[in-house]
């Protein structure tokens, strides 16, 4: 299995391809059944987010390996309007679009490592990390 | 694909949910239901979600949606299926699915359905009496 793949994110139907790339690799690194299910449905918030918020973009996904364990590295970018308030986007609730406003919140509690970068006007940039188990 | 099917079952639709579905078909799924309710007089819809591996915010207001619309339209809706990860995640993400029944399956959500049926059945003859 590739160690790194580039998916195109433009449309709904996209997201859907993310989901089940995040899911193959999660399922070849040995994550346990919920930690792939974590990842799996924080990259579907970002990958909507991404395509409505963002106006479109990528996710990359990136195989690591530490000494003791393996991990799924997702980086989700866009150029779009960015966000001017992170931690205000951060909270559960707050939202801009016609969703819950779980999205950004949700994925960084679905996930051992998150982080975020934006800026108004030239777009943003979520990675997100999940581990095995240390063996 | 473009749609879900859906089944009539005496009073009650059944909808299994079999594909992963992209947000617009989570949307005609809303929609057709809820015609569907009213053309069809269903009591009841039971979603049998036992073959999605996951459920984001989008599919989980999706379920919250219809089972609001329904019951503006008279009908109880019960989900049923979900995978043990599925709602270990739904919670973390923060969605706890309100308004929503839930049952284990399909055998226990049509028995809910039924009951809820048999019960306002009783209420409706005890005020004729």
């Amino acid at each position: 299995m590739d160690k790194t793949v580039e998916l195109p994110l433009r449309a709904q139907e996209d997201v859907v391809s993310v989901r089940q790339t995040v899911r193959s690799h999660a399922v070849a690194i040995g994550l346990s059944l919920v930690d792939q299910t974590k990842l799996v449905t924080a990259a579907s918030e970002l990958a909507r987010n991404t395509v409505i918020h963002g106006g479109g973009g990528t996710a990359k996904l990136e195989v690591i390996q530490e000494a003791n364990r393996r991990g799924i590295r997702l980086t989700f970018e866009d150029h779009g309007p960015g966000i001017r308030d992170v931690e205000q986007a951060l909270k559960d609730g707050y939202s801009t679009g016609n969703g819950l406003g779980l999205g950004l919140g949700g994925a960084r509690r679905l996930t051992n490592e998150f982080a975020i970068e934006s800026k108004p006007g030239a777009g943003t940039r979520v990675v997100i990390t999940q581990w095995t188990k240390k063996s | 694909m473009d749609h879900i099917p859906i089944l009539k079952l005496g009073h009650f639709l059944l909808v299994t949910i079999q594909v992963d579905m992209h947000d617009r078909l989570a949307l005609v799924l809303q929609e057709e239901l809820t015609a569907r309710i009213v053309s069809d007089r269903a009591r009841g819809v039971l979603i049998d979600i036992s073959s999605l591996d996951i459920v984001d915010s989008f599919i989980g207001r999706m379920l919250s949606n219809i089972a609001g619309m329904a019951r503006v339209l008279d009908a109880e809706t019960v989900v049923v299926g979900m995978q043990p990860s599925v709602a270990i995640t739904l919670v973390e993400l923060g969605l706890s699915l309100p308004g929503v029944r839930t049952a284990l399956n399909v055998d226990r959500g049509m028995d809910l359905l039924k009951a809820s049926l048999d019960v306002e059945g009783e209420a409706a003859s005890g005020q004729d009496g």
